[in-house]
């Protein structure tokens, strides 16, 4: 299982996302590894991941995917991040 | 898992911005006040923003202004800037912002710790309000659990 967080600079937003979304992952019980990247690397970085994490106001820029993507609006919330995540991969 | 340190230059409480390119700016004074970057890295953090809009609203009310590393960077740091009135960033559910961080990292690698530490933080719905309420900046590292001074 492979997770990609994106950003739009691929340092610190996918960052908090990529820790926040281990710890749920962890807390899920769910073995996964959890990558951040920048936009601009998307087809490269994206094109082994199941789901791409990211921010609604980059979700149009993504582009095509195989990819589930699923759109996180508070990045500290780990109820939504684990809501979502547990949605997309259940 | 710990910030960088956090001396009073990098803090600006209770600022006034009239839009988000002026709270951009506020936390890029910060960053070079504190001596960690250069002011090319904020016209870089405003650039982000233009560039991918709004995302850097990581959560309601709080933004994360930062840019790639670059030659404009010194070291690693933060700084931490409050508005006295929030301003709108266009971010379909977490504005206004009243509490921006500026962040700048000098290898791609280095920014896992600092935002780890920021995470521990933040996860922590009462950390926003409480930093957007402090007018002290040894109110706001005591929220971040930063030092003032660097260890070394």
């Amino acid at each position: 299982m492979k997770i990609v967080a994106i950003c739009g600079a691929g340092v610190g937003t996918s960052g908090i996302l990529k820790v926040n979304a281990e710890r749920v992952l962890n807390r899920l019980g769910i073995d996964a590894e959890v990558t951040a990247s920048d936009i601009a690397s998307i087809a490269t970085s994206a094109a082994q991941a199941q789901v791409i994490l990211t921010s609604p106001e980059l979700v149009d820029k993504i582009g095509k995917t195989f990819a589930d993507i699923v759109v996180i609006e508070n990045y500290f919330d780990l109820e939504e991040l684990e809501r979502k995540l547990d949605k997309a991969l259940g | 898992m710990t910030l960088p340190p956090l001396p009073d230059s990098a803090i600006a409480l209770s600022q006034d911005a009239s839009n988000w390119r002026e709270a951009i700016r506020l936390a890029g004074a910060a960053l070079v006040e504190s001596g960690v970057a250069e002011p090319g890295y904020t016209d870089r953090m405003i650039e982000v923003v233009e560039e991918f809009g709004a995302y850097i609203v990581i959560a309601p009310g709080l933004a994360l202004a930062h840019a790639r590393p670059g030659a404009d960077v010194r070291r690693e740091g933060l700084a931490v800037v409050t508005l006295a009135t929030p301003v709108a960033f266009g971010h379909p559910h977490n504005d206004p912002v009243s509490v921006i961080l500026g962040l700048a990292v000098t290898t791609p690698e280095s920014h896992v710790t600092s935002v780890a530490a920021l995470a521990n933080v933040f996860n922590d719905a009462s950390a926003i309000p409480a930093v957007a309420a402090a007018t002290t900046p040894d109110a706001v590292r005591a929220v971040l659990g930063a030092t003032g001074e660097a260890a070394a």
